[in-house]
């Protein structure tokens, strides 16, 4: 073997022709200013030396500003880079959520990773291979036609035993060279390792209980913090008196604003020492409850927005013989990681770094310089692995406050949230109401469709079937929203507003088919133009073993289809609803998915799955009670989420569409969980509920005032 | 010392094996000592109250839930972490099922899941999917990686059978 290795004169050579600068990334401050003066700014970099590094070892790490939630980004990015830069995986080491090392990124959330991030890494990969290239060729005296790449290594394609490797070309610094036009990235068909099933990278990891969460950092003097907290959202502070808690032994007691938290070396001493302040709040009055807030939100919702329109909606009317008119409920749900809100802050003059659980360092970073009035480049926040986040760990509450006391202690402080708390500050799915007006024509064809969402947020409100007059009106979104609607936060849930959307308009579209008694499937068919939907549709049914009949059929078998954001999704699912308990129970579960080009199968299914069975919850179980501000839900206790015994069968098919780029995967195929059990259940024993969850007492009211009075009378609550 | 909010006592038990000797008030709760004088931060707080299951820890092979488990209990007992199930730097055979199945995401209720998937199988050599359902299902997962989770304990509970381990 004849490899030849960069003396160290040549070396200098390519530093001295500014081909590569010296750079230790030994110091993460440095960094930070670095990289602020390069322009690794706020948004996606052009530079590639913002996504990777290439050590003297040949090690490649990947910086990514996005963080491992558990959707297994970690690897499947690692898929990306050592793909398209001729590296193998085990070569490549992620580094995600580190503001003072990473590219700017907006957040983990939104199934983007795969979809925004991937093709910037893949096109700063195929630049850094190709200007690899052009090194070697400089430094091998052969032209660069000549030459190839794979393992790291660039070779002479003539006498493969002729190469250098990466690591000895790169050393370990930044590559000031840069090509212009970018170079082509590789064809898919030259893949071997994106669309291949790979183990995660954190793994073992996992499962030996060396993975770090926030929580299991310990700085040197670090205490633990406990928050007084408010009984209800609103409730003001009338009398506090910290006596009992000063008494003991080691406890700190700091203050700010209303900002009141006890500190000790211990968390669990810090908890007894905060049951030990005695405070009085004033309660607000309550508003709203969860029977109340639908009548509220409808009429508390602004003038709103067309999201989409076509046609005329009274030419629709005009053309419509049938007419159907619903309206549909959904609840506050929570997010529940459960690994709760954590962050440490340690604060060395005028410098803060802050490891957080969140899905948004960049703004946590933001938010925690405002709160401390610090430069941006003064703050770095270090994301180690996150227990869960689902849309909750956009907001970094956790982080300013470990970061606020930090300072006040003059010692790192970690701040963990309780379960309570998690339930308390958690940012909910918003409730929502969607009221539908649609038509049919002589022929059963959508002519009429005109949608209203309150509060639910606009996402998969866009039909996807063909209707040539239709109306999309949002009416107050999923982010925070307008003062006075809801009576705490909300914001995003894993996918956000179209748990909503895809429940009212799936629902609909079963309901108006039961009406005119055609079969689910084929109604959806006939009103399909859309090939690739039409495609997963078929799918699905195919899988399924779906045969055509018209509802209620006493089989239990639903169907929803989705088209979330470029991914579509197709599910169908078999129930059994128990007359006597209410209690429905969901058999199986078939899911067909098209999200363009796959990139790591396994990963996909296991979204897939983890999807479905989460999304039993949201449908089954899990509504959020209230108060006014006051949470009544506060532990698993009486938040049921879904567990083992939950589990129905499940299949996942993924459709093979590798000429569409990659879609995200992380959420789709929770959308579908609402309608497609609702859908079964009628199926199932032939009523309709019109609001989530699917209780066992909703069944059971639903299923007497049906004997009560034999028309269609769904269960919802009463709306003026 | 540490956190007095009443008197400390001396407490003797062995940690994965190995003995230790801690000074501490014996009311307080397994997984804190555990996760702050011991530094064994695999056990997780998921609820405090019982409920989920990320505080499994085993004594004396007997699955518990630590945050809910006083000190004393421990007392001259063997408390097996999942820091301590690997031996002589070999995975145990659940650690390499869960690994090969893909059974975790964010890995946040992993160690809890393992050690009642341990015990179980130390009890019954071969469960039935319904027992390994019934035996786990109090450990909740929000990411949902059940499906996985089942098929890892199955792997494992064959591999321990056949291979004739443990
Ligand atoms: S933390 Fe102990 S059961 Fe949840
Ligand atoms: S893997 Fe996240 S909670 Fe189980």
């Amino acid at each position: 073997m004849r490899a030849f290795p960069l003396s160290r004169r040549e070396f200098i050579k390519l530093l001295g022709g500014g081909i590569v600068i010296f750079f230790t990334p030994g110091d993460p401050w440095a960094m930070l200013q670095e990289a602020q003066r390069r322009g690794f700014d706020r948004g996606y970099p052009k530079d590639f030396n913002a996504y990777l590094r290439i050590a003297p070892d040949g090690k490649v790490s990947c910086f990514t500003g996005k963080t491992e939630l558990g959707q297994g980004v970690q690897t499947s990015l690692a898929q990306i880079l050592a793909e398209e830069l001729d590296v193998s995986m085990e070569s490549v080491d992620t580094i995600m959520g580190d503001t003072a090392l990473c590219p700017w990124d907006m957040g983990t959330f939104g199934s983007r990773t795969i979809k925004y991030f991937g093709p910037a890494l893949r096109q700063a990969a195929a630049e850094a291979r190709a200007v690899l290239v052009e090194l070697a060729s400089e430094h091998l005296k052969i032209p660069v036609e000549r030459l190839a790449t794979r393992d790291g290594f660039v070779f002479d394609k003539k006498s493969p035993e002729v190469k250098v490797s990466y690591g000895d070309l790169a050393k370990g610094k930044i590559i000031e060279r840069h090509l212009d036009p970018k170079p082509p990235v590789k064809p898919r068909t030259d893949y071997t390792i994106s669309g291949q099933p790979f183990g995660r990278k954190d793994a073992v990891l996992k499962v030996t209980g060396k993975a770090e969460y926030a929580g299991d950092i310990r700085l040197p003097g670090m205490l633990y913090a406990r928050i007084l907290r408010p009984p209800a959202h609103g409730a003001k502070l009338k009398t506090i008196d910290l006596r009992e808690a000063e008494k003991m032994a080691g406890v700190r007691i700091v203050r700010d604003g209303d900002l009141i938290a006890v500190l000790h070396s211990t968390p669990d001493v810090a908890d007894v020492a905060l049951s030990k302040i005695r405070a009085e709040f004033d309660g607000p009055t309550e508003i709203v409850n969860d029977e109340t807030i639908y009548e509220h939100l409808v009429k508390v919702g602004p003038a709103g927005e067309v999201v989409e329109e076509k046609g005329d909606l009274e030419e629709g009317k005009k053309l419509s013989t049938k007419l159907f008119e619903e309206t549909y409920f959904t609840p506050y749900v929570a997010h529940a990681p459960l690994e709760p809100h954590t962050a440490v802050a340690k604060i060395e003059g005028d410098r803060a770094t802050v490891w957080a659980s969140t899905q948004r360092p960049f703004g946590a970073q933001e938010e925690v310089a405002q709160a401390l009035g610090l430069p941006l480049a003064n703050v770095r926040v270090i994301t180690p692995y996150v227990g869960g986040g689902f849309g909750g760990k956009n907001r970094n509450r956790q982080a300013v406050e470990a970061a606020r006391l930090a300072r006040l202690a003059g010692a790192p402080v970690q701040v963990a949230w309780s379960r309570e708390e998690e339930f308390f500050y958690d940012t909910f799915q918003p409730a929502a109401v969607v009221k539908i007006i649609s038509g049919l024509d002589g022929s059963n064809r959508l002519v009429l469709w005109d949608y209203v969402v309150f509060f639910g947020g606009e996402r998969t409100s866009q039909p996807f079937y063909s209707i040539p007059h239709y109306r999309i009106l949002s009416r107050g979104g999923w982010t925070r929203a307008a003062e006075g609607a809801h009576p705490f936060e909300v914001g995003a849930w894993r996918a956000p507003g179209s748990n909503t959307n895809t429940f009212a308009r799936e629902s609909h579209m079963d309901i108006m088919a039961a009406r005119i008694g055609m079969d689910p499937v084929e109604f959806r068919l006939i009103n399909l133009t859309d090939e690739r939907m039409k495609r997963v549709l078929l799918a699905a049914a195919k899988k399924f073993g779906w045969s055509p009949a018209k509802a209620p059929s006493g089989r239990g078998f639903g169907v929803s289809c989705v088209n979330y954001l470029g991914t579509y999704v197709v599910t169908m699912a078999e129930v059994e609803a128990d007359k006597k308990s209410g209690v429905v129970g969901v058999k199986r579960v078939v899911c067909a998915q098209d999200m363009g080009q796959v990139i790591n199968p396994d990963g996909a299914r296991s979204q897939m799955e983890g999807c479905i069975t989460m999304g039993l919850g949201y449908c089954l179980s899990e509504e959020i009670h209230f108060k006014g501000g006051d949470i009544r839900d506060r532990n698993f206790d009486t938040y049921e989420i879904p567990r083992f015994s939950w589990l129905p069968k499940i299949e996942t098919v993924l459709i093979d569409n590798p000429d569409f780029p990659a879609q995200g995967g992380g959420e789709p195929p929770i959308v579908n969980m609402g309608a497609v059990v609702a859908n079964a259940v009628f199926d199932a024993i032939g009523v309709r509920l019109l609001r989530l969850p699917l209780t066992p007492a909703r069944v059971l009211e639903a299923l007497r005032k049906e004997k009560s009075t034999l028309a269609n009378s769904w269960l919802a609550p009463r709306l003026s | 010392m540490i956190g007095v909010r009443k008197m400390n006592d001396n407490i003797d038990f062995k940690i994965n094996g190995k003995p230790v000797s801690l000074s501490v008030d014996t009311d307080r709760m397994l997984l804190w000592v555990l996760r702050t004088e011991l530094g064994l931060t695999g056990a997780k707080y998921g609820c405090g109250e019982g409920f989920c299951g990320t505080c499994t820890v085993l004594v004396d092979d007997e699955p518990v839930r630590s945050c809910q488990y006083p000190v004393k209990n421990v007392r001259g007992k063997d408390v097996l972490t999942i820091e301590g199930l690997a031996s002589n730097g070999e995975l145990h055979p659940l650690q390499k099922a869960f690994i090969k199945s893909n059974a975790m995401q964010c890995g946040f209720c992993t160690s809890g899941m393992i050690l009642e998937a341990y015990s179980l199988l130390k009890k019954k050599a071969r469960p039935t999917r319904p027992e390994i359902i019934t035996a786990l299902d109090d450990h909740l997962c929000r990411c949902s990686s059940y499906h996985r989770i089942l098929q890892a304990v199955e792997a494992a509970a064959q591999e321990i059978t056949q291979g004739g381990k443990r």
